[in-house]
């Protein structure tokens, strides 16, 4: 199951970083964002995965979509990607980049604290799915909870402001 | 040490009223350089000053003569770890005699200048650039270690620059300076090396202490001692003008006649023979060297009198004979007559000194004659004179005495000194022949010195004249100011030879004996050398006999009615023109030397490294670099995103990699 | 469990992000291709959670709270941009230039 998510998920971006079309490429990204949010599922957090769905994929790339309309780039004329220079040099920075991720990963990143396998499918029962996070959120990082709010807040009024036409 | 007696603690008066000449003249010169009179106040003033000082320094010396030097110090001027060198003068025997000549003489030809340069519009820079030169000479003379008087060797070299090129608008005149100053510095080169090599073997530079020291230190004959000899008879060659390294003073008669006079006949070429006889020890020590010193002096002798034979300007006459009487001072300290060699020194002052005083009184009434007509001929050319005792008697007699002097006929000085040192050479003849050699070569030079000598006098003074109808009108003797000092300089050449007579004689060796203190050290290493009293006086004869044979060998032979004026002059052939042209040295000396060092210098050291190297690639290059910094640094501004986005996955990428090494 | 190739389809997602921010001269394109980089962070720490407690999934929280408002700001950036150079291809857009 995973695999399958997985191979979803990437393909997904590729498809996205390769269409000429924008709406395409945003279209894929939502794909990709719905597998992910499957993968998540399967990892325990079912919460994460709801949340992913709604603010990610049903908040945030719609509002790609209203900008991308909004400024009428439906149709492309002529591709904008690089040229082959450009490709070349996405290309190596990534492959680079993904050894390096890779090694990184294969690395023994044994932390302290281990959770016993399979606690957080139990922590899941018992409380349900959001009560996983649930006292982390609300008492060890109530003030970021908070914090984030007035960053909503001025996120929303500096959105207002800089899309104006006239200030 | 004995107590210094008040009078010689007033020395270093003698080299500063000199010096004090030199800034006020120097002053006058910028600020009223007409003011004849005051200038002429102050350039004579010090030196008669300075001479009457030296006199009272001498008497103490000769009233109470010390076996050790005096030494007076100053200044501590280095004081570097375990050297100390101070500003010191050392007053003994043989400094007092230098004294003597170099104040006397400077002071009369001083006098003389006040009437020889009258006319010229640098009168204040020549008076300043003289009293310079004297002040330098005696601090060469004075010093107590190798520095100081390195100092006034440097400086008399300087003033000789300055001097020689003091027409310096004529290209002619600025060259002759530039050429005596660079083969000096050649000679300073050895100077130097000896210097270094004598610290770094006994430790010190005074005179007292390394002559103290050099018996123990310095293995007799051994290699040490003979470079260091061989390196300061280097530095003497250049100063006083041996072969190799004599050909700037022929060329520096293009001075003024009172500068060729007190430098380059009385004085500073001296020097040379000055310093051999003050490190008496250190030469006697190394005989390779002393041998060395003769030889050369020998030949000097002999060559520069053969081209003194067939000379037309009567400077570059007298200037040969200075370099061929220079090795016979030479001669005399190399065999170990160190007292010789000074005698011949100081006689040679007198007599050179008249020579080309009195030349100077013929072309300054030469000149005088030319400007009057209009005409535009070399005043020291010989076959524009001719009969001049009709005109200028005075001149002619005392030019005459100094003629014979220099030839050495008794008896006056220059017999006795030149003989003194051709029967100490002969002396020696017993250890080994090379000596005998020697002698022979000095009795051949004195035959063309009496040959030469002869030939400039009867072509000046006798036969007919041939300056010109016109210009015989306006010939006219010098003025008192001049002749003056030719007078008193005549007299001591006729006189002075009474200071050393020969052992035969009574009353001898005075001078000799004056200096033994001095000579004590270097005479130690040297056999004992006596002439029987029949030698003696057959060589006594057999010079004599030389110079009247050359006199009158020449007399009869030369034919003054047969020559024509300068202008009107054949040109000459076969060996004569190489004897005209100096055997071809200086233009040897040109290819060999001149030419590959001018064109190093322009295509290397200048097209390449100064231009290329050091321009090019250092400075500009730097700049350059700094440049090409910058515009990579510049590229990497571009306002592009995409760029920026670039370098920040790099960036990420390199620190990721930071991550995984560690 | 699925902690290993998790972690790796965190890190491919993450580099194909990369690679399409080289890619693309489209402003907004480039912004999904950040959001996808974004994505691939929260993949990786929800992989984690299941390691070492639910703290990584309330980053996960944030991190989107985070990303929806930088969204906001950020389009609203592209907006101005667009109306002032009527073109979104970033080779434009060089006003940075030094």
């Amino acid at each position: 199951m995973f695999w399958l998510f997985a191979a979803f998920a990437i393909g997904g971006a590729l498809m996205c970083i390769t269409r000429r079309s924008p709406v395409a490429s945003a279209l894929w990204l939502v794909e990709t964002l719905f597998s992910l949010a499957a993968i998540f599922v399967l990892l325990d957090a079912q919460f994460i995965a709801a949340l992913q769905v709604m603010v990610y994929a049903g908040a945030i790339m719609v509002l790609f979509l209203f900008v991308i309309m909004l400024l009428n780039l439906g149709r492309e004329r002529a591709t904008d990607m690089r040229g082959w220079t450009g490709r070349l040099v996405a290309l190596a920075l990534g492959l680079v980049l993904v050894t390096e991720l890779w090694v990184l990963v294969r690395s023994p990143l044994a932390g302290p604290i281990q959770l016993p396998a399979g606690s957080l499918s139990r922590v899941a029962q018992e409380r349900g799915v959001v009560g996983v996070i649930s006292d982390s959120l609300f008492r060890t990082y109530l003030v970021p909870f908070e914090v984030t709010s007035i960053l909503l807040l001025a996120a929303i009024v500096g959105a207002v402001v800089l899309a104006k036409r006239r200030l | 040490m004995n107590e210094i007696p008040p009078a010689v603690s007033w020395t270093w008066l003698v080299v500063a009223l000199p010096l004090a000449g030199f800034v006020a003249n120097g002053a006058l010169s910028f600020f009223a350089p007409h003011a004849k009179r005051a200038i002429s106040a102050v350039g004579v003033g010090v030196l008669v000053a300075s001479f009457a000082v030296a006199l009272l320094v001498v008497r103490a010396v000769g009233a109470a003569p010390p076996e050790e030097p005096w030494i007076l110090t100053y200044w501590s001027w280095m004081p570097a770890g375990s050297l100390q060198l101070n500003l010191a003068f050392q007053v003994d025997q043989l400094s007092a005699v230098m004294l003597m000549v170099v104040t006397g003489v400077s002071a009369l030809i001083h006098i003389y200048s006040v009437g020889y340069m009258g006319e010229d519009p640098g009168y204040a820079r020549y008076f300043a650039y003289l009293n310079l030169f004297v002040c330098f000479m005696l601090v060469l003379v004075l010093g107590a270690n190798f520095p100081v008087m390195f100092v006034g060797w440097e400086g008399v070299g300087l003033c000789s620059y300055l001097l020689i090129g003091f027409w310096y608008e004529d290209k002619v005149n600025a060259d002759a300076g530039k050429k005596a100053f660079i083969m000096n510095r050649i000679g300073d080169f050895g100077f130097l090396v000896a210097m270094f090599l004598i610290f770094q073997a006994t430790g010190s530079l005074t005179f007292r202490e390394v002559f103290a020291a050099a018996p123990a230190i310095f293995e007799l004959g051994g290699p040490t001692i003979t470079l260091i000899t061989l390196m300061l008879f280097l530095g003497c060659t250049g100063k006083s003008a041996q072969i190799p390294l004599y050909t700037w003073l022929p060329d520096a008669m293009a001075g003024p006649t009172p500068v060729s006079a007190l430098i380059h006949a009385a004085t500073m070429v001296t020097a040379g023979v000055y310093l051999v006889a003050r490190t008496n020890v250190l030469f006697a020590m190394a005989p390779v060297s002393s041998a060395v010193v003769a030889g050369v002096g020998a030949i000097t002798a002999v060559f520069a009198a053969t081209i003194a034979l067939k000379q037309w300007d009567i400077k570059k006459i007298i200037a040969y004979s200075t370099v061929s009487q220079l090795g016979y001072m030479f001669l005399g300290v190399g065999v170990g007559a160190y007292a010789s060699g000074i005698f011949h020194l100081a006689t040679h002052a007198f007599f050179k000194a008249l020579m080309f005083l009195s030349a100077g009184s013929v072309i300054h009434a030469l000149h005088h004659a030319y400007h009057a007509t209009g005409r535009h001929e070399d005043a020291q050319d010989l076959r524009n004179m001719g009969g001049l005792r009709r005109y200028l008697p005075w001149t002619a007699a005392l030019m005459w005495i100094g003629g014979l002097a220099n030839i050495g006929v008794p008896p006056l000085a220059g017999f006795f000194s030149k003989d003194d040192i051709l029967a100490r050479t002969f002396a020696r003849g017993h250890e080994a022949g090379i000596y005998y050699l020697f002698w022979a070569l000095g009795a051949v030079g004195a035959l063309l010195t009496a040959i030469y000598m002869t030939r400039l006098l009867v072509y000046t003074f006798h036969g007919p004249n041939r300056t010109g109808e016109r210009e015989a009108g306006h010939l006219h003797e010098a003025p008192w100011v001049m002749t003056g000092p030719l007078v008193v300089l005549g007299l001591g050449a006729v006189t002075a030879g009474a200071v050393n007579l020969p052992a035969v004689l009574p009353g001898a060796e005075w001078l000799a004996r004056w200096l033994e203190p001095v000579t004590l050290l270097g005479g130690q290493y040297l056999l004992e050398s006596h002439l029987g009293t029949a030698t003696e006086w057959t060589l006594l004869a057999l010079a004599a006999g030389i110079a009247a044979l050359g006199i009158f060998g020449a007399w009869r032979l030369l034919q003054p009615a047969a020559l024509k004026p300068a202008r009107e002059a054949p040109a000459e052939t076969g060996i004569q023109r190489v004897l005209l042209r100096k055997y071809y040295v200086d233009e040897l000396y040109d290819t060999l030397f001149v030419r590959p060092t001018a064109w190093l210098s322009d295509r290397v050291l200048w097209k390449i490294i100064d231009a290329f190297i050091i321009d090019g690639v250092a400075v500009n290059g730097v700049g350059r670099l700094a440049r090409f910094a910058g515009w990579v640094g510049s590229r990497l501004q571009t306002g592009q995103v995409g760029t920026y986005v670039v370098l920040f996955v790099l960036g990420t990428i390199v620190l990721l990699r930071a991550l995984l090494r560690s | 469990m699925l902690l290993g190739p998790a972690l790796a389809v965190s890190a491919i997602l993450f580099s194909l992000g990369v690679a399409g921010v080289l890619l693309r001269r489209n402003a907004i394109i480039i912004f999904m291709c950040v959001e996808l980089m974004l994505n691939a962070a929260n993949l990786a720490f929800v992989t984690l959670a299941q390691q070492l407690g639910p703290e990584g999934q309330v980053i996960v929280f944030f991190v989107m709270a985070v990303a929806a408002a930088e969204a906001a700001v950020g389009l609203a950036i592209v907006l101005a941009i667009y109306r002032h150079k009527q073109t979104l291809d970033i080779k434009d857009i060089n006003l940075l230039r030094g």
